[in-house]
């Protein structure tokens, strides 16, 4: 199609110039359509809303554990034994498969001692989100090698402070952002 | 489509249309005159089977659509409304769960059938890779399905496939978030798995129409795995291979029949009439056992991410199945040293099914990593060296010979 007049002029032509502009134009306009047919997947409004949660905790004695819903994840609030803290500190942080904190509300390098997993003065609040880092199952709590979480489907155990010590889960249970609003009220997200 | 059609219909109305729109024509000669190989046997006969299941399902399917719900909450009594109030819906549940595994049987013995005759050699490349992105789609479907009844099985199924995808570094848990529509699985996962279901089964009708298009122009395979050279080699495809398709059907509709009205629940999971509990994983999760073997290659890995990839590339590498493959004779029937390697292959898919299915300890996870090597050593080394070390046997001269000679018939007089 391009003709005489094109034969004229030298390459690129302007007629080259205006193919390439118009596809240019096409492209960015496809993408910008296409964005929001991908963008509508992505969590809404009202998921987004539910971002924090309000736990009483004053029931849960050492030893005991409580299970709450968080942005529809299961969250362990444990209140742990001494025996279960003498363990977790036990083990020097070189030891462990994962050696980052995971916790949401220390720096992304924070070791993963077990002052760096709990409650910040609060060694005996183990809070954590109890999905398996491996493909998503909730771990068994208090069974396991380690005598803290099992995850049945692929055999990953955790410690005492929800650390990964055996099986395929790559890293340990994550922290979610919480703070102590009282003695016995925990705020988490 | 291939073949010269000669078609003429026989009322004006036929021929007034005929010239205008040539769909009887291509019909004719895609299913009627079409020459096909005069040896092909009852292995042939899974590509019309295959094609009535998908048919059955989108029509099991669209009704069931009908009666369910879509919703975290109601799903799951939706799918028990169908079992006891819907005029028939037990029948119809029964029919479109259990066909999803009659259509993954009947594609495993498909997919077999091609690498024992070698049907995916030259000149059938695209015809096999379309193939694999067929029983990929399948696979999607089937998941996306299984998920729907929103039992506990549904729930942790769908929690753990799509985990898979958080394996990926960077970008693994912005794609699971986009998957989900949340933090984790829930309502907004299971509205558009039910979106995606009803959409997949089209798409895999318009890939099988790619499929049969590419299987006519190169022209099918045979047990022989020679071309067809003059006509005393080919049938028209109706009769001969239409009566032989229905007549394989019926057979494997007995089978489907007898898993509906005596087996229906024996493929499925009791968990899955448990209604799905986002803070209970159930103690033993298993895919269904289609996926088995593929699960098994995912556990054999002890690192996420490689097993995530080792499971990918176990279905992937047969999109490269027709390069690896290095002899050029297709049918095992006249690759002696291949026909072996054949069943230990086979012998090694059944078995990491059967390790998929067992809990991953001990024993079984040796024996998975063995069989995943195994697997994975039949594709990348057995079958790049048998094609240079194997010497075939002589390939008969043509199709009618191969047939003469099997019946111990001489060629150009008895014949059966």
């Amino acid at each position: 199609m391009a003709s005489t007049e094109a034969a004229h002029e030298p390459h690129p032509t302007r007629r080259d110039f205006l193919y390439i502009a118009t596809g240019a134009v096409g492209a960015v306009g496809t993408a910008l359509v296409a964005w929001p047919l991908i963008d509508q997947m992505n969590p809404d409004a009202a998921a987004l809303a539910l971002a924090t949660t309000e736990v009483d905790v004053s029931s849960v004695t050492p030893g005991m554990s409580l299970t709450v819903m968080w942005r529809g994840k299961p969250v362990f609030i444990r209140n742990r034994t001494p025996e279960e803290i003498e363990a977790a500190k036990a083990v020097p942080v070189t030891e462990l498969p994962d050696r980052l904190a995971r916790n949401d509300n220390l720096a992304d390098d924070a070791p993963a001692d077990d002052a760096n997993r709990t409650a910040s003065e609060r060694e005996n609040w183990l809070i954590m989100i109890g999905i398996c880092t491996h493909l998503g199952c909730v771990p068994l709590g208090q069974q396991g090698p380690y005598g803290g979480w099992f995850c049945p489907c692929h055999g990953s155990a955790y410690d005492t402070a929800g650390r990964i010590r055996q099986g395929p889960a790559p890293e340990n249970l994550h922290v979610p952002v919480f703070e102590f609003i009282s003695d016995t009220q925990i705020r988490i997200g | 489509m291939a073949g010269t059609s000669t078609y003429q219909p026989k009322s004006s109305v036929g021929r007034w249309f005929e010239s205008r729109l040539p769909l009887g024509g291509l019909i004719h000669s895609s299913f009627v005159a079409y020459p096909t190989p005069r040896n092909l046997n009852y292995w042939w006969t899974f590509g019309a089977i295959l094609s009535f299941m998908l048919v059955a399902q989108i029509v099991t399917g669209v009704i069931l659509a009908m009666h369910y719900t879509p919703n975290a909450d109601l799903a799951l009594n939706s799918v028990e409304h169908v079992m006891r109030d819907v005029n028939y819906g037990w029948l119809l549940r029964y029919l479109h769960a259990n066909g999803a595994s009659m259509f993954f049987l009947a594609v495993y013995i498909h997919i077999f059938r091609g690498l024992y005759y070698g049907s995916y050699k030259e000149p059938r490349e695209v015809l096999w890779i379309l193939g694999v992105i067929i029983f990929l789609l399948m696979m999607a479907t089937a998941f996306m399905g299984y998920v729907l009844p929103w039992g506990q099985m549904s729930f942790w199924a769908a929690t753990v496939i799509t985990n898979l995808f958080s394996a990926i570094p960077l970008v693994g848990e912005t794609i699971t978030t986009w998957l989900w529509g949340g933090f984790a699985v829930g309502n907004p996962t299971l509205n558009r798995f039910f979106s995606l279901h009803y959409l997949l089964p089209f798409m895999i009708a318009g890939v099988v129409v790619l499929h049969v298009w590419a299987l006519h122009v190169s022209g099918q395979n045979n047990p022989a795995g020679i071309d067809i050279k003059t006509n005393r080699d080919s049938v028209p495809f109706t009769p001969y291979a239409t009566v032989k398709d229905t007549f394989g059907l019926v057979c494997f509709l007995i089978l489907f029949a007898w898993v509906v009205f005596f087996l229906p629940n024996y493929l499925g999971h009791p968990d899955n009439y448990i209604a799905a509990d986002p803070l209970k994983t159930p103690a033993h999760i298993v895919p269904e056992w289609y996926f088995l073997p593929f699960y098994a290659i995912l556990r054999s890995i002890p690192d996420k991410l490689l097993g995530v990839v080792a499971m990918f590339a176990s279905i992937a590498i047969f999109l490269f199945l027709p390069w690896l493959d290095t002899s050029k004779v297709r049918s095992a029937v006249y690759r002696p040293l291949y026909k072996q390697f054949f069943w230990i292959f086979v012998i090694c898919g059944l078995g990491l099914g059967y390790l998929g299915s067992q809990p991953p300890e001990g024993v079984y996870v040796i024996a998975g990593r063995i069989l995943t090597i195994y697997y994975f050593a039949h594709f990348l080394i057995i079958l790049p060296l048998i094609g240079i070390l194997e010497r075939p046997k002589p390939l008969p001269s043509s199709i009618n010979d191969a047939i003469l000679s099997k019946n111990g018939g001489v060629p150009a007089e008895s014949k059966a």
